[in-house]
């Protein structure tokens, strides 16, 4: 059996499925992120799949390299987020976060 | 793909969807940290067998070295709280969520799969491994594909070159990152508590809305806790 592009953009594809149920069904916010990540990197593989079915140029490549770098960024920022709501609520579940609703 | 690259790619990828899906699923937040831990680590395998050697190592670097040990270290600062409780709250709209979810996913992914072009050569410099790394075409552009595909020197020149602006933002994004991270979860000290409260109290005494008394605490900000 050979390799194809098809299966690389399916494999992400679902992977990207996963994250996204993850970040649908749980409500533990660092779960959440982590789905994000998940999602992130399917993306990262879905790109880096399609430049290497076009190695002309790196174009998807560095695409990812931003992805991965605006990636790190968010974690950081998002874990800072969570840590000031673990100050706030004491508690790391989204459904908490809830002080515009009261 | 030769035999070899076949074997690699499903071992991987199969290593990478268990991880994922035990990383959604798995009750303690320390055991899915440990779980996109081994899902970034198959991803960056297959990034090799797609010939992205920097970008396998920046994703080892940036995901396996930073952000998987910045989950683990918030984690345990946050410590038995970040267990999940199991609520049944908004379980339909849940359900729902997921099962579409999953519908459209699985749509995608058996569509996609029979789209199956062949992989094409990478060119390589001519004159073998020795050769002087960059040609240069006819308009006197160094060419970015005769040099390894995805390696250091070809990625980087083809970085610096088309994308030199949005790698000077992103330094610029990290920058910003690092500051709102820390002044996010610097948290305040007991001093800005306390003048806080004070201010507060005194707002709420006052029953005609004055111009505030200048709290002389609350213009020194003092440091971390």
């Amino acid at each position: 059996m050979d390799i194809t592009l098809g299966h690389y953009l399916g494999l992400s594809a679902i992977i990207f499925g996963i994250g996204a149920i993850g970040f649908l069904t749980r409500r533990n916010i660092l779960i959440q992120l982590m789905s994000i990540e998940l999602m992130l990197n399917s993306v990262n593989l879905t790109l880096i799949a399609f430049n290497r079915w076009n190695p002309g140029n790196h174009a998807g490549q560095m695409f990812a390299f931003f992805v991965i770098a605006v990636a790190a960024a968010e974690a950081a920022v998002g874990l800072a987020i969570v840590i000031a709501l673990y100050r706030l609520k004491k508690s790391v579940q989204s459904d908490h976060a809830d002080s515009l609703k009261h | 793909m030769s035999n070899a690259g076949t074997t690699i790619f499903i071992l991987f990828a199969v290593i990478a969807l268990f991880a994922a899906a035990f990383t959604v699923t798995a009750k303690s937040a320390i055991r899915a940290a440990v779980g996109l831990l081994a899902h970034i680590i198959s991803l960056a395998a297959l990034y090799l067998t797609l010939h992205a050697h920097l970008l396998a190592t920046l994703q080892l670097i940036v995901y396996a070295g930073a952000v998987v040990v910045l989950f683990i270290f918030v984690i345990m600062l946050i410590g038995p709280v970040s267990e999940d409780k199991g609520t049944d709250r908004g379980l339909v709209s849940r359900a729902l969520g997921a099962g579409a979810m999953a519908i459209v996913t699985a749509a995608i992914a058996f569509n996609i799969w029979s789209f199956a072009p062949d992989a094409p050569a990478i060119t390589s410099c001519p004159g073998g491994a020795n050769a002087e790394r960059w040609t240069t075409n006819e308009q006197g552009v160094a060419s970015v594909t005769c040099g390894e595909f995805g390696g250091v020197r070809s990625f980087g020149l083809e970085l610096y070159r088309e994308a030199g602006l949005p790698f000077e933002l992103i330094s610029i994004l990290l920058l910003v990152a690092i500051i709102g991270a820390i002044a996010i979860g610097r948290g305040r000290s007991n001093e800005e508590v306390e003048a806080l409260k004070a201010r507060k109290a005194a707002r709420l005494a006052s029953p005609v809305v004055a111009p505030e008394p200048v709290v002389e605490t609350e213009s020194q900000p003092v440091g971390g806790e």
